[in-house]
């Protein structure tokens, strides 16, 4: 059966459409930021920018706190999901590998965990914050973070490590290697994957995180770069250009880790000893 | 045919999101099963000891306890307390029994604000599930190159963190030089050319929501496509030599298919939506007039933002039980789909 030139059209018209549809907010926000001013603040907007300017990157780039920021906020992701890698691995491994008593409960609780509202807790957490006297500190930002993504973590790396074929552990164990040997020449380079994805997730919530940073560190030079971002516009007076340009520095780590780790999680799964 | 042809190469295009629920990768317990299970401990479990496990647990155990609940036992305690400026600066505590519950209980707002959340998470929902499983499906029929097309778009629109895409919005949306309302001026529409997208509820609603369901739209389709490349193709031969058309091939082989996978996602989306933050928040700060406070931005304001803590602690605690609730249903329907997954 032949289908007719319209059947074969219409899905593939849809699909342009909406890959517009898509797309166009992210291009826009790439768009505005390399657009001279007068182009952004143009009766008919320029959809295609011809003259491409820096200067409105160079104004984000210099403005107050800029650089501590990014430092803050790089220390608090990267080590956030650091601590929950190596939590969450120790975990994983005991959930994937062993049997015992109050397994599932584990399970359940990191389950229940996992869709913890934090967005609703804020309070509290500010209340134990304070009352450690650590407020405007990047320590319990780091300690929340961890938490945050410490059970997709350990649900989504169990996944990982229980589909290393558990032969090529005891063979490392029949050859020689005790079994945490074994975990760390045989097991380890192949959940590299894994660990890559599962990093993933953790760095884009931390990165992004903004309700617990806007309650805990109110001084300029503690915040991270999503409250910076959200005030960028009131503070730089409606200055589109470089509000644009904040947000693609802010964006562009996630959209190229996303890209990138994507595709090497999932060569790495299907490739190699571990499709067994 | 055709449609046949469509589907075989899915396994190559599958790209970016695909494993994510793409059934069994990470959870392989397929593997493992039955090979140890009830055969009891092998010897290097017997090796390393009984105890192995509970040791290896218990740094994410204790790092669960002390982080996510103590917060909530803290939040629990805070809602009984009278808390306002003087006691938090003065480090008293107060207990004023169940008198925040009732004048929040009691508060007309309280129940506009709740109404609102359930109309709004509501909206956002069917929203978010109509389009996500049409742009599913429309992938799913796609060639290979369009397909790939269309998924780099809507994981582009997945990837934008969310405050870059709020700022986005706002600038989409911006009352002057705003490329929507110069469209919509172009478009015949004269009278939006100078429109305050701010100014009323309905119009920053329509804002958030745009955002919220452009956002939340990716993670279903992709889903979703992942699930239709696992039905298998004999079913659609099966239906077409019965004579189904294409609308009686999807309600017979299709859907059937995808039902439980829908279900689940719903419920997540609810429970993703109905505590949406920084969305509502960065755009307009639940303005204009307090309008658009959800109810995680209701805890916020009364707490916080009009230092009234133990009020504030008494809607979170109120907006914590809801998500339990709906956490608890969750986990009941996807445990139930999936009886080995434990």
């Amino acid at each position: 059966m032949k289908r007719s030139l319209m059947a074969r059209l219409w899905p593939n018209a849809t699909a342009l459409v909406l890959f517009v549809v898509f797309t166009f907010p992210v291009y826009w926000m790439f768009a505005t930021s390399l657009k001279p001013t007068g182009d952004i603040i143009a009766d008919t907007p320029v959809f295609l920018p011809t003259d491409i300017t820096f200067d409105h990157f160079k104004k984000a780039l210099d403005a107050d706190h800029f650089w501590t920021l990014v430092g803050n906020s790089l220390t608090v992701t990267v080590l956030a999901v650091v601590f929950s890698l190596v939590i969450g691995l120790l975990a994983s491994f005991a959930l994937a590998r062993m049997r015992f008593k109050g397994r599932r409960g584990f399970l359940l609780t990191f389950m229940i965990a996992q869709m913890a509202p934090w967005e609703v807790m804020v309070i509290a957490i500010y209340m134990i914050v304070r009352d450690a006297d650590l407020l405007n500190s990047l320590i319990p930002l780091t300690a929340f973070y961890m938490i945050m993504v410490l059970p997709f973590t350990i649900l989504t790396l169990r996944g990982y490590v229980a589909a290393v074929p558990k032969e090529l552990e005891e063979s490392a164990m029949v050859d020689g290697c005790t079994r945490r040997q074994a975990f760390v020449k045989v097991i380890f380079p192949l959940l590299a994957p894994g660990l890559m994805a599962t990093s993933l997730f953790g760095f884009i919530t931390a990165w992004n995180e903004f309700p617990l940073v806007l309650i805990l560190n109110k001084d300029a030079e503690k915040q991270t770069l999503p409250l910076w971002l959200s005030s960028f516009e009131t503070t730089f007076g409606d200055d589109w250009g470089a509000t644009m340009a904040a947000a693609s520095l802010f964006a562009i780590p996630i959209l190229v880790l996303f890209v990138y780790l994507q595709r090497k999680a999932v060569s790495g799964l299907t490739s190699g000893a571990v499709k067994g | 045919m055709s449609v046949q042809t469509d589907r075989t190469d899915t396994g190559t295009a599958a790209a970016p999101g695909v494993r994510k629920t793409d059934v069994p990768p990470p959870d392989g317990t397929g593997i493992r099963k039955g090979k140890n299970e009830g055969r009891g401990k092998d010897p290097a479990g017997r090796r390393s000891g009984a105890s192995a496990p509970y040791v290896l647990l218990l740094p994410a155990l204790l790092a669960t306890v002390i982080l996510l609940g103590w917060p909530l036992i803290k939040n629990g305690m805070l809602s009984f307390q009278n808390l306002n400026p003087r006691q938090l600066i003065l480090h008293l505590t107060e207990w004023r029994g169940i008198d925040n519950y009732t004048d929040v209980l009691s508060s007309a707002d309280f129940w506009k604000v709740v109404q609102r959340t359930v109309v709004f998470t509501a909206v956002n929902v069917v929203l978010t599930m109509v389009f996500g499983t049409l742009v599913g499906l429309l992938l799913a029929r796609l060639g290979k190159r369009m397909r790939l097309v269309l998924l780099l778009g809507v994981v582009l629109a997945w990837a934008m963190p969310v405050i870059a895409a709020t700022t986005v919005y706002q600038w989409l949306f911006a009352q002057r030089f705003g490329v929507v309302n110069w469209l919509l001026a172009k478009a015949g529409w004269t009278s939006m050319a100078d429109y305050n997208w701010f100014g009323t509820q309905l119009s920053t609603f329509s804002v958030i929501t745009l955002l919220i369901v452009w956002q939340s739209i990716p993670f279903v389709a992709i889903n979703l496509y992942a699930a239709t490349t696992t039905i298998p193709k004999e079913l659609y031969e099966a239906a077409s030599i019965d004579g189904a058309g294409t609308w009686k091939s999807f309600t017979s082989v299709t859907f059937p298919f995808i039902r439980p996978f829908l279900w689940a996602t719903t419920f997540l989306e609810v429970i993703w939506i109905f505590k949406a933050f920084p969305q509502i928040f960065a755009m307009n700060k639940g303005g204009p007039d307090r309008l658009t406070e959800t109810l995680p931005i209701y805890a916020f304001v009364e707490g916080p933002g009009n230092q009234h803590y133990g009020m504030g602690a008494a809607i979170s605690f109120l907006t914590i039980l809801i998500l339990l609730a709906l956490t608890a249903y969750y986990l009941r329907t996807v445990l139930k789909q999936e009886e080995d997954e434990l």
